[in-house]
């Protein structure tokens, strides 16, 4: 089986997040890049499924600050990569270069991240199905392959829908798809000398744009309520707060 | 033209996301001059779809029939689209629910359009199109501008009031055409807690962490969920644990969140988790750490340990919920 892992490249969850003084830009100085950590687990089950043969690509968009973040997939078990050569613009620019990818190099499975965690988008991997004419299951907490169809546990409103599918098909990892993968020192040796190749992106007309960033506003001081006085809560949350 | 709105169904019912979704369009379209459109599909009752008149839809467009009883991303897209183009619909407006998110993109890729996902304010209309959005998992917000003559939006629930402006509105059928590449996927089963309040669309939500010390302990969480009308949550450490199933988990990398009230009993407030709820409107957090990072960004905070505070504020609940029923 050939899957393909789609990997972005994000500030550490731990990351504090700070833009340049006219707030058009993100300053990248001083945080650190991680490999999205939904992506990390469609990456574990891509490993786990051609356990038996196979092959698992990964593929990025990103210019050549994301390698090291490449270089950790292939640590991980990925066989290869492949990285498009451009700055995500939004999840359409980022969703067209990968469905051109496939569309040259067919896959049997597609698995993304639910969502990646710096535009908070989901968008892609529903773009990629979309664009190639295949289902894409985005919150897949399970997926299990027989011959040439899946069978997935969603998440839905309250509650959750087993499905099956044909092969090809795009499906999005959510916590529980698979344990996380540590890679051992066989694996960060080897990632150095594994194939990475960079490919040209595609000229996409861009239907949106970041005009500029803001962060929430503090809140205000905390008041602190004594233990014995919980009681009262529900009264202040009423009557200062309005929420209940 | 028009503005259409696609509205959810849960069981054949319309779930309070979804009359704030009208609210919303309702608003985009008076802004812009355009009717609004509603488009229901499903096995929806028209006493049910009358409702969307309420909120301002003059024309509510109804599409069903026995592939489409349970929602099926594919097919659902399809008609959105071809009920967009149908209407000359400028803008089309839906939850960025489970079912949205998943639509959504697909709807926007038909109809060459421009997309933004997680909404959660109005857009500002004047010349240019730019919406707000919640970006670096809930550490920051983003103002984005659509440039195509199309566009899709989803909005995230309960990021608009929902807002009655009552017209006389007009149910139709809408005939759909489906391929045979919309209907590959089969739902072969859907298991729902009925019983439970739905997290990301719940307005109030009690949530634990390992303050708790074990799975055994959470009795009393869900009995004051229970008497709140609550949803329940986790943090991270608790679902990683197996504690708490991982649809409960509320930060960066599990749900995020933007409850009326969120109070969470024994988490300490890690980034990650303030990442996913800090939307919230009122924070409430209970810790025996005075020291927790949480308490910086909680608007009331208990100092104490959760076995004696948590069966005080059930006690409190109840009396809270008898008086103001009484």
């Amino acid at each position: 089986m050939k899957i393909l892992v789609c990997i972005a490249n994000v500030p550490d969850t731990t990351a504090k997040i700070n833009f340049s003084p006219d707030n058009k830009e993100f300053v990248t100085a001083g945080v650190t890049f991680i490999l999205n950590p939904y992506d990390e687990i469609a990456l574990s089950k891509a490993v786990d499924l051609t356990a038996g043969g196979g092959s698992v690509t990964v593929i990025n968009v990103g210019d050549a600050s994301t390698e090291p973040t490449i270089r950790k997939a292939l640590a991980i078990g990925a066989t290869d990569a492949v990285r498009v050569n451009a700055k995500p613009r939004d999840g359409y620019f980022v969703a067209r270069q990968i469905a051109d990818y496939v569309k040259k190099n067919p896959f049997d499975l597609i698995l993304c991240g639910r969502e990646s965690s710096d535009s908070n988008g989901s968008s892609v991997p529903v773009m990629i199905a979309e664009l190639l004419d295949i289902p894409c299951v985005l919150f897949a907490k399970s997926l299990s392959i027989e011959g040439t169809t899946a069978t997935l546990e969603q998440e839905i409103e309250g509650g959750k829908e087993i499905l099956s599918a044909p092969l090809p098909l795009v499906a999005g990892a959510s916590e529980g798809m698979a344990d996380w993968k540590i890679p051992n020192m066989r694996g960060i040796m080897s990632a150095r000398t594994k194939p990475l190749q960079v490919i040209e992106p595609l000229d996409v007309p861009l239907h949106t744009s970041v005009q500029s960033y803001d962060k929430p506003v503090p809140r205000s001081s905390v008041k602190l309520i004594a233990a014995e006085d919980a009681a009262k809560l529900f009264e202040m949350l009423r009557e200062e707060k309005k929420v209940i | 033209m028009s503005v259409l709105v696609y509205i959810e169904n849960v069981q054949g019912k319309f779930k309070k996301s979804t009359f704030e979704v009208i609210s919303f369009a309702a608003a985009i379209a008076q802004k812009q001059n355009l009717p609004l459109v509603a488009l229901s599909i499903g096995d929806v009752s028209d006493d049910e779809l009358s409702k969307a008149g309420k909120y301002g839809a003059a024309k509510v467009l109804k599409a069903g029939g026995d592939q489409l009883k349970t929602m099926n991303v594919q097919p659902y897209a399809t008609i959105i689209a071809q009920a967009a183009k149908a209407e000359n619909a400028k803008i089309v407006v839906m939850s960025a629910s489970f079912s949205g998110k998943g639509i959504a993109p697909r709807v926007a890729i038909k109809l060459d359009a421009g997309l933004a996902d997680n909404v959660i304010d109005l857009p500002s209309m004047d010349g240019k199109f730019t919406v707000k959005k919640g970006a670096f998992s809930g550490k920051a917000f983003a103002f984005v501008d659509i440039t195509s003559d199309v566009k899709v939006i989803s909005m995230i629930p309960n990021s608009y009031k929902v807002a009655e402006s009552p017209v006389s509105s007009a149910i139709t059928t809408f005939d759909v055409q489906l391929g045979a590449k919309d209907l590959v996927v089969t739902i072969k089963e859907t298991i729902r807690s009925t019983d439970k309040v739905s997290l990301p669309d719940a307005e109030l939500v009690v949530s634990a962490g390992r303050g708790m010390k074990g799975p055994e302990n959470w009795g009393m969480i869900e009995e004051l969920a229970n008497v709140l009308g609550a949803a329940t949550a986790c943090s991270k450490p608790v679902s990683d644990a197996g504690w708490r199933p991982h649809s409960e988990h509320v930060g960066q990398t599990g749900i995020a969140i933007s409850p009326n009230l969120y109070i969470a009993i024994g988490i300490s407030g890690a980034i990650q988790h303030l990442a996913g709820v800090s939307s919230s409107k009122v924070i409430v957090v209970v810790n025996k750490d005075p020291e927790a990072p949480f308490f910086k960004a909680a608007d009331y905070g208990i100092v104490g340990d959760a076995f004696e505070v948590v069966p005080r504020l059930i006690e409190a609940a109840k009396s809270f919920k008898s008086s103001q029923n009484g």
